[in-house]
């Protein structure tokens, strides 16, 4: 049995609290059999780095913390095997988000600011009746829901789009899937009307170049390119 | 013992590092939302849908030196009409080469909203793309180029059949690419013509959501395979074809200008003509 490989993560180390610049770091680890990214940097932390800053929460790719650049792309840190990665691997915090330290950054900020932008909750003309019981749904549409709503905003579609990188002001994919949830949504009474206000521009669904890297690396596998191209066909007549 | 996003105090921003969703907040009004982002996208779609089926009918159209230069003189005088008038009608091809310059010229301007806007911009997607190493981000880099080299490439060619549409045949041609040297001008522009156009057809294929079928992924490694197709078919033709022009030209250097006419008054007209050069060609119209 061949040793063990002793895995270098170059770590893009950084600090505005403190005002310490970005720089790279190197850390040594030895690999473990079936070793993800988190536990790499877990290690890294216990033993060699304790201000090593990077967030995680469920360490099973549900809560969408540990998004970071895995070699440039954006993935999250406890799914990546580090067997499917070379001996160097670099790490680096996502772009487009306010920058905590390390590879730490608000993602929340963020979608909090798009959540109340494309207003992603349940319109409805009457109030909620908390005592009645909800009206039933067709399983497939729920499923259909659910589906799209399996996003766990962890920003790796934001991160991965060159779209968004040029022109801050742009939904991103996000921001698009969830418009897609909610007009699926019988209990939201928008109109494509109502929806095209918030997606029918450049910064909207026609902004999309449709590079895809959304689809791409998302790691929870969410159907963008089929659901930005299906809201693109619905805007487009609407607007026209 | 190690820290969560929730356990970490939230700094400011960093200087020059702003929190880069602009959405906060930004209520539109319904009324204020115009129709023409939709427009201008469908627009966008639709002037490079035709431009690329225009594209592949051109090229077949002139690849038909291949077969003979009579075929391809057929060619270019059934688009004057000769089929239809008594006489072929070289303003008619300016009036399609007119058709094709509008929706070049609006494409382009149509394109241009996607370009990157400033030097910041430009830097970003280059340092994203380099690090991203993704297919479809870097076809996109590849699109860009291609379609700002066409700014000029095509419009010289544009430009040249809309002013002389009469001197579309097998010797005028020949005679323009080589002797006329505008073989590396053709050159450049087939391969970013075809490039672009393959990369745009399978974007519009994206875009849209066109033959996804039932699994969008398998769908989308058949675009791919078909525009790598598309791309090396035409190209392969092209360059074929432009190596005949070439071969031609060659050929008929030392009698650039002379008009081709059909085989059976070739030959006399051959021994009538001056051979005057390509200005002796560039003054004479069909009929004369």
């Amino acid at each position: 049995m061949s040793d063990p490989r002793i895995l270098t993560l170059r770590v893009l180390r950084s600090s505005p609290s403190e005002g310490l610049a970005p720089h790279w770091e190197d850390f040594r680890v030895e690999e473990a059999e079936g070793m993800t990214l988190f536990i790499a940097l877990n290690e890294v932390r216990e033993t060699l780095a304790p201000s090593l800053q990077f967030d995680f929460v469920c360490r099973a790719g549900i809560c969408g913390s540990c998004g970071m650049l895995i070699n440039g792309r954006p993935g999250l840190a406890c799914r990546a095997l580090t067997r499917d990665l070379g001996p160097v691997i670099t790490l680096a915090p996502l772009p487009v988000f306010e920058l905590i330290g390390d590879l730490s950054v608000n993602t929340g900020k963020w979608m909090r600011g798009t959540a109340e932008r494309l207003q992603t909750w349940i319109h409805a003309q009457a109030e909620p009746d908390l005592t009645a019981l909800e009206a039933p749904m067709e399983p497939a549409l729920a499923e259909a829901i659910y589906e799209l709503d399996r996003c766990i905003e962890c920003g790796c579609c934001v991160a991965g789009c060159g779209t968004l990188r040029m022109r801050e002001d742009f939904v991103g994919a996000v921001g698009l899937n969830k418009i897609a949830r909610f007009r699926l949504d019988p209990r939201d009474t928008r109109t494509d009307e109502d929806l095209y206000a918030l997606i029918g521009d450049d910064t909207g669904v026609f902004g999309c170049m449709s590079l895809l890297a959304c689809h791409d690396v998302c790691p929870k596998g969410l159907p963008l390119q089929t659901q930005i191209a299906f809201l693109r066909r619905k805007m487009a007549r609407t607007g026209l | 013992m190690a820290s969560s996003l929730e356990q970490s105090p939230v700094v400011s921003p960093v200087a020059g590092e702003p929190v880069r969703n602009a959405a906060l907040s930004r209520p539109r009004s319904r009324l204020a939302a115009s129709r023409w982002p939709a427009r201008l996208d469908l627009l966008q779609s639709l002037s490079g849908l035709l431009l690329a089926l225009f594209l592949i009918a051109h090229m077949f159209f002139v690849s038909s030196i291949l077969i003979s230069p009579q075929a391809f003189h057929t060619v270019a005088r059934f688009f004057e009409g000769a089929a239809f008038l008594a006489e072929p009608r070289p303003w008619i091809v300016s009036c399609v080469v007119g058709v094709v310059m509008a929706l070049f010229i609006l494409h382009a301007w149509l394109a241009l909203r996607k370009f990157p806007a400033s030097f910041r911009q430009y830097r970003i997607f280059v340092e994203h793309r380099e690090q991203l190493r993704h297919s479809d981000t870097g076809l996109w880099w590849i699109q860009l180029w291609t379609g700002f080299a066409l700014f000029f490439l095509a419009s010289v060619h544009l430009f040249g059949m809309l002013t002389q549409p009469a001197l579309i045949g097998p010797y005028e041609s020949a005679d323009r690419i080589w002797t006329g040297n505008m073989w590396p001008i053709y050159l450049l522009l087939l391969f970013a013509v075809e490039i672009h156009g393959s990369i745009g057809l399978y974007r519009l294929a994206l875009k849209w959501g066109w033959l996804q079928g039932a699994d969008p992924l398998a769908a989308r490694r058949r675009l791919r395979i078909a525009r790598t197709c598309f791309s090396l078919f035409f190209l392969g033709l092209g360059l074929v074809t432009l190596l005949a022009y070439v071969q031609l030209g060659i050929a008929h250097a030392d009698r650039a200008g002379e008009r081709y006419v059909p085989h059976k008054a070739g030959a006399k007209l051959a021994r009538q003509s001056p051979a005057g050069g390509l200005e002796f060609a560039l003054s004479r119209r069909p009929g004369e």
